[in-house]
C-alpha cells in the first residue's frame, strides 16, 4: 500500500460559485487505477464527489478526465504512473475540456461530442438492394475500418481538440473517426454523398490543423487525425471532390508545386490554394481578393526584406538532375493502378524492432 | 560535430533569417552543417495526406542522401514540421522492412537506399542531448538575463509522443525551456506553448487559424513574456508575419516578438542582433533589443513604431 494524493477540480454550477481545487489522501496500491482513487476519496471522506464511470476496465469509455493536464481514462491510468507525471507530486484530475461541465468531473457529453456523432449520420446507408440474407464483405476491405472501430467514446480527443477549442462548429476528431468508419465501409451506398458533405461544410475535415492532440489523447490508438486525412485522401485523391474551402486545392498545388520546384514555393501556395493550381491563379477573382486583404502583410515583409522580390518571384528550384529524379518518383508512384498504404496500427512492426 | 543538415523549404524561402541564422551560430557551436541540398520537401504532411507513399519516398530520398555524407553522425534539421513529418514517414519504413525494400526500389533509379535507423533531430534536440546542456551554458557569452521568454514548440515535435520518443527518460517536450535556462533567460510559462498556431488551415479556416496565433501570442503577453521563441519556421510565419492579421481577430494589440531558435541561441553566443536578421521580422524585437547599443535584453525600451 502506498499514500497518493489526488488534487480533484469541484465545480456545481447550479451552486453559483466558482470552480476550486480540493485535495484528497487515498491508500491504494501503486499499481491501482485513479479511478480507485476518486472512488476511495468519495466512499471515505467525500461523498458528494462527481464522477461517471462503469466498467473500470477502459472499455466502457465513461470516466474521461484529464489528469495532470493530459486526457485519458481514469480507470485506465495506475497511481505511480499518474503520480511520476504529477509536476508536485500530487496527481491532478480535472474534467475534460471542450464541453461544459455538469458537475465536478462529469462533462455534457450530449451536448458536445454526441451531438456531433449524430452530425455525421452515424449509421450504414446499405447499397440496395438489401441482400436476403448477410452481406459478404470481403476481409481486406474491413481491415481498413477496423482502427476507428476501436473507438470507445470516451470523448478524451474531443476534450484536447486544438481546432475546436477555437472553432466550436468543428465537427472533430470523435465524430470525423466514425465517419471514416462508414466512408470506409464497402457496403455504404453513400460514400460520396459523405465525402460531399464533411468536404464542403466550413468546419469539416479541412478544419483541422494537424496539432496531433487527439492522436495522443485516444486510449484506444484510433488515431482519429490519421482518419481525418484518410477522408481527406478520399476525397481530394478518390472523388475529386472540389470544396468551398479551398481544402482540395490547397492539396493540389502544394503537392504538384514540390513536384516542379522540389521544395515548397509559398509565394505560389498562397494564390494556387485560394484561385487553383495553375500560374494564373492570382488573377483569379477569388485568389486576388484574399491576395489583396493579405498587402498590408505582404507589404512589411518586403519592408523589413524578410521576403525579397527575388524570393516571391524567383523561388528556390532544385538542381535539373534532382528535379528528374522526384517526377520519376511522383510517376511511379501516383502511377500505380492502386494507392500504396501502410498502417502500422493493423500491420505492426517487425518483430527484430524493439 | 558533423551533420547532414536539413535547412527545409521556408528556411529557405519566407523566414531567410532562420537559415541565415543557423548558419552563424553553427560554427560557434563546432558544428559542421553539410547541406542536404538534392532533397525534396517534406511534405508538411499534406503530401502524405495526397498519398502516402509518395511522401514516404520523397523522404527516404532526403534520409538516403543524408547517410550518403561523409562522417555525418547524424541528419540535423531546424524544422518542427520537417521534423514531425519525415518522422512520420521514417516510422513506417523502419518498422516493415517489405515496405522499406517497396520504397528503395523506387529509389534505385537514383542508385540511392534507405538503411533502417537513421537519426533525424531537431537543432533543440541535438542541443540538449549531443552538445548537452553544460557545454551550451559554458559557451554563452552574453547571458540573456532578465529576458522572458515563452518557448513554442510547434504541434510537430511534441506530437505524437510515441513516434517523437518523447518519455520521462527523453523529455523532448521541455527542451525548449531547458534551453532557454542554459542561455540565461527566464521562461514564462503560458497556456499556448504546447498549442497549435494554427498555420496548417491559414487558407482554409482564416479565422480559425488566426484566432490560435492571436490567443497564445495573447497569453504570452498576459504572461509578461518579453518574446517567445520557435523551433518551427511555420508557426513563425503564423506568429510573426500574421502577427498584424492576428490582432484584428482578436481584438486587441500584441506586438509581440518572435525569434527563431537559432537566433535566441545566437544572441546568447554574442552574435549582434544583425548578423541574426532579427531586423526582418514583422513584429520588431525591440523589446528584446536595445538597437542603439545592440545589448541584449534591455527590457522595456521603448517601440520606435
Amino acid at each position: 500500500m502506498a499514500e497518493f494524493t489526488l488534487r480533484l477540480r469541484r465545480y456545481d454550477p447550479e451552486s453559483g460559485e466558482a470552480a476550486y481545487w480540493e485535495e484528497h489522501t487515498v491508500e491504494l496500491e501503486p499499481h491501482r487505477s485513479v479511478l480507485e482513487g476518486i472512488l476511495q476519496a468519495r466512499a471515505t471522506t467525500d461523498g458528494s464527489i462527481g464522477i461517471r464511470c462503469s466498467c473500470r476496465a477502459a472499455i466502457c469509455g465513461s470516466c474521461g478526465v484529464r489528469i495532470n493536464g493530459r486526457p485519458g481514462l481514469a480507470c485506465h491510468t495506475h497511481l505511480d504512473k499518474a503520480q511520476r507525471g504529477a509536476k508536485d507530486g500530487v496527481i491532478e484530475v480535472e474534467p475534460m475540456g471542450n464541453m461544459p461541465i455538469i458537475k465536478d468531473l462529469i462533462v455534457d457529453m450530449d451536448a458536445v461530442h454526441w451531438k456531433k456523432i449524430q452530425r455525421v449520420t452515424p449509421w450504414l446507408q446499405p447499397k440496395q438492394p438489401v441482400p436476403e440474407r448477410e452481406y459478404v464483405v470481403a476481409h481486406e476491405s474491413m481491415v481498413d475500418v477496423t482502427q476507428s472501430l476501436a473507438c470507445i467514446q470516451c470523448g478524451a480527443c474531443v476534450s484536447d481538440c486544438l481546432s475546436m477549442e477555437v472553432d466550436p462548429d468543428f465537427i472533430g476528431p470523435a465524430a470525423l473517426a466514425k465517419a471514416y468508419r462508414l466512408v470506409g465501409d464497402p457496403r455504404d451506398a453513400a460514400t460520396r454523398a459523405r465525402l460531399e458533405d464533411l468536404a464542403s461544410d466550413p468546419h469539416g475535415i479541412y478544419d483541422c490543423t494537424h496539432c496531433f492532440k487527439c492522436i495522443d489523447a485516444c486510449p484506444k490508438g484510433v488515431a482519429p487525425m490519421s482518419q481525418i486525412m484518410r477522408l481527406r485522401r478520399r476525397a481530394g485523391s478518390d472523388f475529386h471532390i472540389e470544396d468551398p474551402n479551398n481544402g482540395e486545392r490547397h492539396e493540389r498545388a502544394f503537392v504538384s508545386l514540390v513536384r516542379q520546384y522540389g521544395l515548397l514555393n509559398e509565394a505560389e501556395l498562397l494564390p494556387r490554394s485560394y484561385g487553383g493550381d495553375s500560374a494564373l491563379a492570382k488573377f483569379k477573382p477569388s485568389a486576388a481578393k484574399e491576395l489583396a486583404s493579405s498587402l498590408p502583410v505582404i507589404a512589411k515583409a518586403l519592408l523589413r526584406r524578410k521576403v525579397t522580390p527575388t524570393t516571391a518571384l524567383k523561388p528556390h528550384k532544385l538542381p535539373k538532375q534532382d528535379l528528374d529524379a522526384i517526377e520519376r518518383i511522383y510517376d511511379k508512384v501516383e502511377g500505380r493502378d492502386e494507392r500504396f498504404e501502410l498502417n502500422l496500427y493493423i500491420s505492426g512492426r517487425d518483430e527484430d524492432l524493439t | 560535430m558533423k551533420v547532414a543538415y536539413w535547412p527545409g523549404c521556408v528556411s529557405r524561402g519566407f523566414t531567410p533569417e532562420l537559415h541565415g541564422s543557423m548558419a552563424r551560430i553553427a560554427p560557434l557551436l563546432d558544428i559542421e552543417l553539410v547541406e542536404i541540398d538534392r532533397g525534396a520537401c517534406c511534405g508538411a504532411g499534406v503530401i502524405a495526406e495526397h498519398n502516402q507513399e509518395l511522401a514516404d519516398t520523397l523522404n527516404a530520398r532526403t534520409f538516403a542522401l543524408a547517410q550518403q555524407v561523409d562522417g555525418a553522425a547524424m541528419m540535423m534539421n531546424i524544422c518542427s514540421t520537417c521534423q514531425g513529418a519525415q518522422s512520420e514517414c521514417q516510422e513506417r519504413l523502419d518498422a516493415n522492412a517489405e515496405y522499406r525494400a517497396h520504397v528503395n526500389e523506387t529509389l534505385a533509379d537514383e542508385g540511392l537506399t534507405y538503411e533502417s535507423g537513421l537519426s533525424n533531430k531537431n537543432l533543440l534536440w541535438l542541443l540538449v542531448e549531443e552538445m548537452g546542456l553544460a557545454e551550451l551554458r559554458s559557451r554563452v557569452r552574453r547571458p540573456l538575463t532578465d529576458l522572458k521568454v515563452g518557448p513554442f514548440y510547434g504541434c510537430y515535435i511534441v506530437r505524437p509522443m510515441d513516434r517523437l520518443g518523447i518519455d520521462e527518460a527523453q523529455p523532448r517536450d521541455t527542451y525548449l525551456d531547458l534551453v532557454i535556462e542554459a542561455l540565461g533567460g527566464t521562461v514564462i510559462d503560458y497556456a499556448g506553448s504546447h498549442k497549435c498556431c494554427g498555420f496548417p488551415i491559414i487558407t482554409m479556416n482564416k479565422e480559425a487559424s488566426l484566432k490560435q496565433a492571436g490567443r497564445h501570442l495573447a497569453d504570452a503577453v498576459d504572461a509578461a513574456a518579453d518574446c517567445v521563441v520557435t523551433p518551427c519556421p511555420l508557426c513563425h510565419l503564423n506568429l510573426d508575419l500574421q502577427q498584424p492579421l492576428a490582432e484584428k481577430v482578436v481584438g486587441r494589440g500584441l506586438n509581440m516578438p518572435v525569434l527563431h531558435l537559432p537566433q535566441l541561441v545566437g544572441l546568447a553566443l554574442g552574435l549582434a542582433p544583425g548578423e541574426l536578421g532579427l531586423q526582418r521580422h514583422v513584429v520588431k524585437p525591440t523589446a528584446v533589443i536595445d538597437w542603439t547599443t545592440a545589448v541584449v535584453a534591455e527590457v522595456g525600451a521603448p517601440a520606435d513604431e
